[in-house]
């Protein structure tokens, strides 16, 4: 089976009427790892979630498909049966359900009626992936997100992806919050994912992340759009020389958008 | 004054009715005075729920013979539900309007001293300690006209007592069945723990026509020794027609530790008063009751934890789901007094609306008549949040599936902390069909 494209033309997002991205195109294979970068205010996150279909953004002009299939039509979880899936910056806390009563219901969300993972399927999974994560077992009847630490919320975004396998993941700043150790295992868990079905895009202010895992295209985001793509040294020089010389380069005085500018 | 109130049952009836069931003098008598006051007192006035209206004495006060029966299967299927079958360390008595008619009891109860008894028998047999505990300190007769009438009415109940140093290890479960849906129910339960004791007890009342009107007048006291445990579950689930006035009173001494859990899942109006006095230094109180209102009926929870001990601590946590045109108010008080230094009260309320049309207050009111003390409270009302739903929809959960499993986490403290699991799926159950 090929993998997925997800193709983003000349995207506009607002919320409460001021525009955060304007005019954004990116297209990602199966496949294919992106790295969007970029300082803070630029649009990144909003991006992320926008695709998602966050309640609180407008997309006032442009479109995303998803093999030819118009994502900006569908409900959210209709985008997560598609195929999609966002690893959140900030991801909710739930109280009272656990954490494998959740991924149970999302699994068997995406299946048909009598189709249901069973079980003792669905544990052995789970406690496979838990383990490939360094997650504790205890961790499963834990409500879900509910007083966990910032590192411990991201390794269960990253668990999450691992137990849903989506064709086309966008991860939000997975790598803020986390130290040497937990990036390492966080790493592991999203290059295991690595296959011709498989297509991310990774937002992130740090290089470092990306010394775990290779981008086959870096982004860098600025005033709401893509201004520089490259490979992976592009990362590098950013790593090195920072974001002036692009200002410089493009003439941007200001990078930020929006309410934040 | 409500003097001229004509009363169908009056102190001819009340004493006859005492009489015939063979009770002791004692309460013979407080039932007739009883009776009188009731006549005299008002109804009380829950804040901002008007009650007058309702229906708190129209019902039928005698089912007649109301026969036992050999066989679990011989109960209603939804009461079946309730009895985990499973096991036989089982500690059971169902009553059918107001009568015994099923119980299961191991004998190790009786090798221990433990009394476990409907209130009837309770009252011929033990009359003396019945007597040191009913009405006790807990409640009083003339607090309103409600507790007057229970008191004159009282017509079903449990005597619950475990001697000193004694620890039941098996929940003690009671089903308070409404079967004949004119009757009124007026039960009461004692749950006295001597020192150093421990016992958990799980009670359910049900019925099931939903288009007769009675009503239920529930009084419930809880004596706990020094150092006792005692935890108390919970679950109403009235139908409709019947209104229901439900106190619930707790009463503990020095490191003695109650627990409440409450599913407060009546169809009716519902009026509920749910008191815990931490009277002994180190006592400890945690009070945790949801409920969930629909249609149009019309609820005022008042959960109440007052300190005299130093060092105790009450934590109170109530969760309410509002839909349709539900009205709910939700009291939270906490009440330290002068003298109950270094104690700690916390309190939340939360109300969870899912119906623009519906009604949900919460309200949580400190009183603090001491200086050396921690205290603090939460309360919100809102709807489901939306950031809540876009990470589970995200996943692939429908909005509808989403929204559920928010709703069962959002009453999972009441849920998970019943003893029993056939309780606990039957609760789940209910839950179920009220919010769907």
């Amino acid at each position: 089976m090929a993998g997925s494209t997800l193709k983003i033309q000349n995207l506009h997002v607002e919320i409460d009427g001021s525009e955060i991205i304007n005019g954004l195109d990116l297209e990602i294979n199966g496949g294919e790892i992106h790295a969007i970068m970029g300082p803070n205010g630029t649009g990144k996150s909003t991006l992320a979630s926008a695709i998602m279909g966050h309640p609180r953004y407008d997309i006032t002009e442009g479109s995303v498909h998803l093999d030819g299939k118009d994502v900006l039509e569908m409900e959210v979880d209709e985008r997560a049966h598609a195929g999609m899936f966002l690893a959140m910056q900030y991801p909710s806390e739930i109280s009272g359900v656990t954490n494998s009563d959740f991924m149970r219901s999302a699994i068997n969300s995406s299946r048909e009626e009598g189709d249901e993972i069973s079980l003792m399927k669905f544990i052995k999974k789970m406690d496979g992936k838990m383990d490939e994560l360094e997650i504790d077992q205890s961790f499963s009847q834990r409500y879900l997100n509910e007083g966990f630490s910032g590192g411990e919320k991201k390794r269960n975004e990253i668990l999450q992806l691992l137990m849903l396998e989506p064709r086309i993941a966008i991860l939000d700043e997975i790598d803020s919050g986390l130290d040497i150790d937990a990036l390492k295992v966080v790493s592991k868990g999203i290059n295991s994912m690595k296959s011709p079905d498989f297509g991310c895009l990774i937002i992130t202010h740090y290089q470092r992340l990306l010394n775990y895992i290779t981008p086959d295209k870096v982004h860098v985001m600025m005033q709401g759009r893509v201004v520089k793509s490259g490979g992976a040294e592009l990362a590098q020089r950013l790593e090195e020389e920072g974001y002036d010389w692009i200002k410089e380069e493009l003439g941007i005085e200001d990078e930020k958008v929006g309410e934040q500018a | 004054m409500s003097v001229d109130t004509k009363w169908t049952y009056d102190e001819n009836y009340v004493r006859e009715y005492s009489q015939n069931r063979g009770e002791p003098e004692w309460l013979t008598e407080q039932r007739i005075a009883a009776i009188r006051l009731a006549g005299e007192l008002n109804l009380p006035k829950p804040e901002k729920t008007n009650i007058k209206t309702w229906n708190f004495t129209e019902f039928k006060h005698d089912p007649g013979e109301v026969s036992a029966i050999d066989s679990v299967d011989e109960l209603h299927e939804d009461v079946q539900k309730l009895i985990d079958r499973s096991t036989e360390e089982q500690n059971l008595i169902v009553f059918r309007d107001g009568k015994p008619i099923y119980r299961t009891g191991s004998d190790h109860l009786q090798e221990q001293g433990v009394l476990f008894l409907d209130i009837e028998t309770a009252a011929r047999d033990y009359s003396d300690l019945l007597k040191k505990y009913f009405m006790g300190s807990a409640v009083d007769v003339d607090e309103h006209q409600l507790t007057a009438l229970h008191v004159a009415l009282l017509n079903g109940g449990t005597f619950i007592y475990v001697p000193k140093n004694v620890t039941v290890e098996a929940p003690l479960q009671t089903i308070y069945w409404q079967d004949n849906p004119e009757v009124g129910l007026f039960n009461h339960v004692i749950i006295a723990a001597e020192d150093n004791s421990e016992v958990t007890y799980l009670e359910n009342y049900a019925s099931f026509d939903r288009e007769q009107s009675a009503a239920a007048n529930i009084v419930s006291e809880v004596y706990v020794g020094q150092n006792a445990k005692v935890s108390y579950g919970g679950v109403d689930h009235f139908e409709k027609g019947v209104t229901t006035y439900v106190n619930r009173r707790g009463r503990v001494e020095r490191d003695g530790y109650l627990e409440w859990a409450l599913g407060q899942m009546n169809e009716g109006n519902t009026v509920s008063d749910n008191t815990t006095v931490l009277q002994g230094d180190g006592s400890h109180a945690d009070t945790k009751a949801v409920s969930i209102g629909r249609g149009d009926q019309s609820q005022n929870f008042w959960t109440n934890i007052i300190h005299y001990g130093k060092n105790s601590t009450g934590h109170i946590l109530t969760h309410g789901v509002m839909k349709d045109h539900a009205s709910s108010i939700f009291n939270g008080v906490t009440q330290i007094k002068h003298g109950g230094t270094k104690a700690d009260g916390q309190q939340t309320e939360r109300v969870l609306m899912l119906s623009e049309r519906a009604r949900g207050d919460a309200n949580p009111i400190l009183l603090i008549d001491e200086d050396d003390v921690t205290a603090g409270h939460a309360a919100s009302v809102g709807r489901v949040d939306p950031m809540q739903m876009f990470y589970m929809m995200s996943r692939g959960i429908s909005r509808t599936e989403a929204e559920r499993l928010i709703i069962h986490g959002f009453l999972a403290p009441v849920v998970n902390e019943l003893p029993i699991q056939s309780v606990k799926e039957r609760l789940t159950e209910v839950i179920e069909r009220k919010v769907y």
